[in-house]
C-alpha cells in the first residue's frame, strides 16, 4: 500500500458490504433454482468472502481479528449499506440486488485501484458479478410476464436502499457524485434493454432509506447476524 | 538478504524492497553469497514444484502464484504467495503444501507464508506449460492477453444463445476458446461459474461435451 493508501478505518464499509452481502448470497446454497445458478451465486459469494477477509485484515491493529470484526461486533458497529443486507426473497429480487450492489462495487473498486491493492485485485471479479447481475436481468425483465412483473417488483422494492451507496465514505477519495452518475447510467441501460421501468421513487431524503454507514439497519439484519455470528459466540475459542 | 524473485512481473522482494537478485546488506563474501543464491535458488524451486490442490496437474510456479521466496535467517523461509482469486480457499492448502515440502526437502525450521494482492495475479501470469498441462487436463487455457493488460470489460462473454432470445444476437468473441477434448472452435457458455472460482463452464457443440474454461482475469 502506498503512503496515500486511505486510513484503515475507511475500508470497514467495504469490508462490511462483502461480509454481508456474501452472507445472505449464501443462504442461496441448497435453494437456487437451478444448480448452476446455486454455483454461480456461491463463487460470488466466495469472493465477497475473499474481499471482506483481506479487508478485515487489514484493520487488525485497529479492531482486532478478522473473526472479531466478522462475528464479535454488535449491529451498530457494523458499517455496510442496507441494500446488501435485504433479504434474498424471489430469485429475481435477488438479481436486482447484485445489479444494484456489482453496478456500484465494480467502479468504486475501479477508482481504488491506485490505493487499495485488494480493490486493485478484486475489481475483476466484481466485473464478472456485474455481467452476471446483467444478463439475468436482461432474461427476466425481457422474459415471461411473471418474470417481467416479478422483477420489477424487485426494482420497485430495492429502489430506496440504492440512494445510501452514494453517501461519501469518509477517508476514500472517490467523486461520488460522478460515481452515481456512472451507476445511473448504467442501470438505466441495462432497464432499457431489459423492457424495466426506473420507479418514481425517492432515493434520497426523508421517504428513502440508508443509514447503514451510519450504523442503523433495517429489521432483517438483526436475524442475519444472530445467524452469522451464533456459532462462533456459543463456542468462543473452537476450532475445526 | 539473498532473495529469488519468481515471476518477470514482479522484481520485490518479500520485505519490499527491490532487488536485482544480488545481495543486499553487503556484509556477506562473494563466495557465500554466490551459495546463498543457490540456496534460495532451491528453496523457490521447491516450493514452485508444489502442485496446485484443485488442479494437481500444473504447479504453482507454472500458475505464477508464486511471488517470492527469501531465507531472512538460515531455516526461516518466507515465502510470497498470492490468490488467483481473492476468495481462492485453495491458498492455504497451497501454503500447508510449500510448509512441508520446504521442512522435509530443505531442512527448514520456521516456513512463513504471506499473501500478496499486489501486483494483482492475472490469468497472462500463466506460462505456456502450464496453459499446454490444463489443456491436456480437459480445462481449456485462459485466452492469453485478455487479462491484466486488457481492461475490465463488462458483458464480458456472451450467454448461451437460444431461439426464444432473438433479439439478443451473439455478440462477436475476440477469440474462440476452443474445446479441450477435441479442439472444435465451436463452444458454448454455460455458466459464467463452476467447480472453483477461477472456472467458467462451457459446452462442446460439435462432439457436445461440456468442459471448464479457465477464465481471464
Amino acid at each position: 500500500m502506498t503512503s496515500t493508501a486511505p486510513p484503515t478505518p475507511a475500508t470497514l464499509p467495504l469490508g462490511d458490504d462483502a461480509l454481508i452481502l456474501s452472507h445472505r448470497l449464501g443462504e442461496w446454497a441448497g435453494h437456487a433454482p437451478v444448480l448452476e445458478e446455486e454455483v454461480a451465486l456461491a463463487n460470488i459469494a466466495l469472493d465477497l468472502l475473499g474481499q471482506a477477509r483481506a479487508l478485515y485484515t487489514g484493520l487488525a491493529d485497529v479492531l482486532g481479528s478478522e473473526d472479531e470484526i466478522a462475528f464479535l461486533r454488535e449491529e451498530r458497529a457494523f458499517r455496510n449499506c442496507q441494500l446488501v443486507e435485504q433479504p434474498n426473497g424471489d430469485f429475481a429480487h435477488t438479481i436486482v440486488r447484485q445489479l444494484f450492489f456489482s453496478t456500484y462495487q465494480q467502479p468504486l473498486y475501479a477508482r481504488l485501484s491506485p490505493v487499495l491493492p485488494l480493490a486493485a485485485k478484486a475489481v475483476r471479479e466484481t466485473a464478472y458479478h456485474r455481467d452476471h447481475a446483467e444478463q439475468w436481468t436482461l432474461r427476466l425483465g425481457d422474459g415471461t410476464e411473471e418474470s417481467h412483473g416479478r422483477t420489477q417488483r424487485a426494482v420497485d422494492t430495492l429502489w430506496r436502499y440504492t440512494g445510501e451507496l452514494f453517501q461519501p465514505i469518509e477517508g476514500l477519495e472517490v467523486d461520488w457524485q460522478e460515481l452515481a452518475e456512472e451507476w445511473s447510467a448504467g442501470v438505466r441501460d441495462v432497464f432499457d434493454r431489459a423492457g424495466l421501468t426506473v420507479p418514481e421513487g425517492p432515493r434520497e431524503g426523508a421517504w428513502s432509506a440508508g443509514a447503514g454507514r451510519q450504523g442503523l439497519h433495517t429489521e432483517p439484519f438483526g436475524r442475519l447476524l444472530a445467524e452469522m455470528q451464533h456459532l462462533h459466540r456459543s463456542h468462543p475459542g473452537a476450532t475445526w | 538478504m539473498v532473495t529469488a524473485s519468481t515471476t518477470a512481473r514482479d522484481s520485490r522482494a518479500p520485505d519490499g524492497s527491490t532487488t536485482d537478485g544480488s545481495t543486499t546488506d553487503g556484509s556477506t563474501s562473494d563466495g557465500s553469497a554466490t551459495q546463498d543464491a543457490a540456496r534460495v535458488a532451491s528453496l523457490a524451486e521447491l516450493a514452485g514444484s508444489v502442485l496446485d490442490p484443485e488442479l494437481p496437474v500444473i504447479t504453482l510456479a507454472e500458475l505464477g502464484v508464486l511471488r517470492g521466496v527469501a531465507e531472512p535467517e538460515p531455516g526461516h523461509v518466507l515465502v510470497e504467495l498470492t490468490p488467483t482469486y481473492t476468495g481462492c480457499p485453495a491458498i492455504e492448502a497451497m501454503a500447508a503444501d510449500i510448509e512441508r515440502v520446504l521442512r522435509q526437502e530443505a531442512g527448514a525450521e520456521q516456513v512463513e507464508v504471506r499473501t500478496v494482492f499486489s501486483p494483482p495475479w492475472s490469468s497472462d501470469d500463466i506460462s505456456e506449460e502450464g496453459r499446454r498441462k490444463l489443456a491436456e487436463h480437459g480445462v481449456a487455457p485462459p485466452r492469453a492477453g485478455a487479462g491484466a493488460a486488457a481492461p475490465v470489460l463488462v458483458g464480458l462473454s456472451p450467454t448461451r444463445h437460444t431461439a426464444s432470445s432473438p433479439q439478443q444476437p451473439p455478440a462477436p468473441e475476440p477469440e474462440p476458446v476452443r474445446c479441450p477434448h477435441c479442439g472444435s472452435a465451436e463452444t458454448e457458455l454455460l455458466s459464467r461459474f463452476s467447480s472453483t472460482a477461477c472456472k467458467a463452464l462451457r459446452r462442446c457443440t460439435t462432439c457436445r461435451e461440456p468442459f471448464d474454461h479457465f477464465k481471464e482475469v
